[in-house]
């Protein structure tokens, strides 16, 4: 008997049986079908984070008040520390102290409601330098961003960003509009291109950029705390040297050593590590949820078997009787198991990409489908048919033919 | 000779409790001869079949089928012999309910490794040599009686085996079914083969060449 006889009979042993087969092969169908969206889940958001990072340019210094050691995660000393100031940033922006930045720019950021005529929408206001859109790479889709002389009087102009002139303007052209934050008028003198960033709503978007003089006189601060200082370095080469000198430059000023440094500096490197290990360690513990309900697939495979040798135990005695041997009729309950196995991985592969399709719409989270993951995944769906059909095959083969014949 | 029994004995074991079911058998059957096999219920006539027909292994004694020696053969040298050699009549006619009359008569073709086309083609053959080439699509559940136990005659010729086991092959049959199969057996010796038949009555009996007498496990006459 060859394989693609065994192969026929296994199809019509599947079939003959269907909704019992169909059930058997639900456990599998649920466990596939979750690796595979938890994978794809945990991939997408990778990607969401590595796109805004990736949009952030890769010779960039993101230097935070508080240290990185009490804040831990990636943002947790944004605004929670006033130990950064504006001499901080002109200290780094001092050619020959630290000669390998190229620009730097010091950002405040609260938030705020803008509101143009009748149209609300809250926003970060971002405080900042005329260096702020070329260390950012960003571009604009229309007007000009304001001047260092806008800057020095704390003039009353405002950038927005795509998304924010999209909400407050639904019509025509924001540039020479005027709109009001915390009651001061703004006159609008343009708008940013979009970031680039993937996703949709990211922060990159929906932002009003203002002179950090106007940001402080809006808020009212009198203090010169910055929330952040970018850093560009004159190449990605120099982003290491730019780091030495950032980091002992403001170690001198703040008069503390690097162990209690009340600053941190990231790159966009170290940004991309702690956002994938955080993701990596939720993925993990997903997927392993996942396997489990696998697993519990498997048993159910070969409880399934099992109770089908026990239900075809004469006819695997006739079957002897006429000539099969052990190994034939192991094979048999092998294939059978394997298809189960096999045909509740597609299905289940089927599910998965139907959820990654309409999932991200409900819960507003990208999923990226992986060819890795599927195929591993279906690869996973057939070796627990075979390795849970191993032992019903093995009981079948052994079974004398006698006895299965004998048996009522 | 294409049987040679000498000194079997089958002890069945159930726990504690041993029952010997054959008592030291001695019997010699020639190619073509046709043998009934008689004796009281609870004799030992199926536990001989059985080990006739490779299901069983003796407990004691040895067994030449033409001429090789069955007991020092694996398992699947075993269910090679059943393939080839010898084609099973049961009492139960033990067809597989879901399949129709004409794969069920394929089955040994399976396992001995014949092309499909073929197989279908033999299959047909047979049922029509058992007179029932108007019915092989039908399953079991379709067919009276006489009519599935024809089939299973079918099944045991498909392979041209030397040698035919029934046990008991009428048990269900009435009188008309039974002429019917005994005539098959009957051609089927005069065609050549070897036919051991086990049955309980003696105008079945009457028909086979030879009769062999069992009882309490022995051969007494
Ligand atoms: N598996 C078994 N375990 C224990 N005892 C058995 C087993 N099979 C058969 N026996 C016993 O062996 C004896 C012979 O049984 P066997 O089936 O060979 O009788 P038989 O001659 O075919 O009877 P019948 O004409 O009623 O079919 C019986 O007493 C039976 O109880
Ligand atoms: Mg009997």
């Amino acid at each position: 008997m060859n394989w693609l006889e065994t192969v026929r009979a296994g199809l019509e042993a599947v079939r003959a049986h269907r909704m019992r087969s169909i059930l058997t092969m639900l456990g599998i169908v649920i466990g596939i079908a979750s690796v595979i969206l938890t994978v794809g889940f945990g991939q997408g958001a990778q990607q969401e984070v590595q796109d805004e990072i990736d949009a952030l340019g890769s010779n960039l210094l993101i230097v935070s008040p508080g240290s990185s050691t009490d804040s831990g995660g990636v943002r947790g000393g944004f605004g929670s520390a006033t130990t950064l100031t504006l001499d901080d940033a002109s200290a780094i922006a001092d050619e020959r102290v630290v000669p390998d930045a190229e620009r730097v720019a010091a950002t405040t950021s609260t938030s705020a409601a803008v509101s143009a005529g009748t149209t609300n929408w809250t926003t970060s206001v971002v405080g900042t330098t005329p260096s702020w859109l070329g260390v950012r790479t960003r571009e604009l889709d229309s007007g000009r961003f304001f001047t260092q002389a806008e800057l020095e009087q704390g003039a009353d102009v405002v950038v927005l960003g795509p998304d924010t002139a999209t909400e407050l303007f639904a019509v025509g052209n924001p540039v020479g509009q005027t709109v009001s934050i915390s009651g001061r008028q703004l006159t609008v003198i343009g708008v940013l291109d979009s970031s680039g960033a993937s996703s949709t709503g990211t922060s990159e978007d929906d932002q009003a950029v203002v002179p950090i003089s106007t940001a402080k006189s809006l808020t009212g601060s009198t203090n010169s705390s910055v929330s952040t200082i970018y850093v560009e370095a004159t190449s990605v080469e120099t982003l290491s040297a730019a780091y030495q000198e950032v980091q002992s430059l403001l170690l001198t000023r703040h008069g503390v050593t690097a162990t209690d440094a009340d600053f941190s500096i990231a790159t966009q490197d170290s940004l991309v590590e702690t956002a994938n290990s955080t993701n990596e360690t939720l993925t993990v513990l997903l997927t392993g949820v996942a396997a489990i309900s696998l697993l519990v697939g498997g048993v159910g495979v070969m409880n399934i078997m099992l109770v089908s040798v026990t239900e075809r135990i004469r006819e695997i005695g006739l079957r002897k009787a006429l000539g099969a041997t052990p190994r034939v009729i192991g094979r048999q309950f092998l294939v059978e198991a394997s298809m189960l196995g096999l045909a509740g991985g597609v299905a289940g592969v089927l599910v998965g990409v139907v959820g990654a399709w309409v999932l991200p719409a409900v819960i507003d989270q990208p999923v990226t489908l992986s060819a890795l993951a599927t195929g591993a995944a279906l690869a996973t769906s057939l070796a627990l048919g075979l390795g849970f059909g191993v032992y019903p095959a093995s009981r079948a083969a052994r079974l004398t033919p006698i006895d299965a014949l004998r048996s009522e | 000779m294409i049987i040679e029994l000498d000194g079997i004995r089958k002890t069945y074991r159930s726990g504690s409790i041993e029952f010997e079911a054959l008592c030291g058998i001695d019997v010699g059957i020639d190619e073509g001869e046709f043998v009934a096999v008689v004796g009281p219920s609870g004799s030992g006539k199926s536990t001989l079949m059985n080990i006739l027909g490779c299901l069983d292994n003796p407990t004691e004694g040895s067994y030449l089928l033409a001429g090789e020696d069955v007991s020092a053969m694996s398992e699947t040298q075993l269910a090679e012999v059943r393939n080839k050699q010898i084609g099973f009549v049961f009492q139960q006619f033990n067809l597989l309910s879901s399949l129709p009359a004409w794969r069920n008569v394929e089955l040994p073709l399976i396992y001995a490794g014949v092309p499909r086309a073929e197989r279908r083609e033999r299959a047909v053959r047979a049922l029509e040599r058992v007179g029932l080439g108007d019915r092989v699509d039908n399953r079991p559940g379709e067919l009276s009686g006489g009519q599935q136990q024809r089939v299973a005659v079918a099944r045991a010729l498909v392979t041209e085996p030397a040698m035919i086991l029934a046990d008991e092959p009428t048990g269900n049959l009435d009188s008309r079914s039974t002429a019917d199969v005994l005539g098959l057996l009957d051609e089927l010796h005069t065609a050549g083969r070897t036919i051991v038949l086990i049955t309980h009555e003696h105008d079945v009996a009457a028909r086979a060449g030879r009769r062999l007498t069992i009882s309490d496990g022995r051969v007494s006459a």
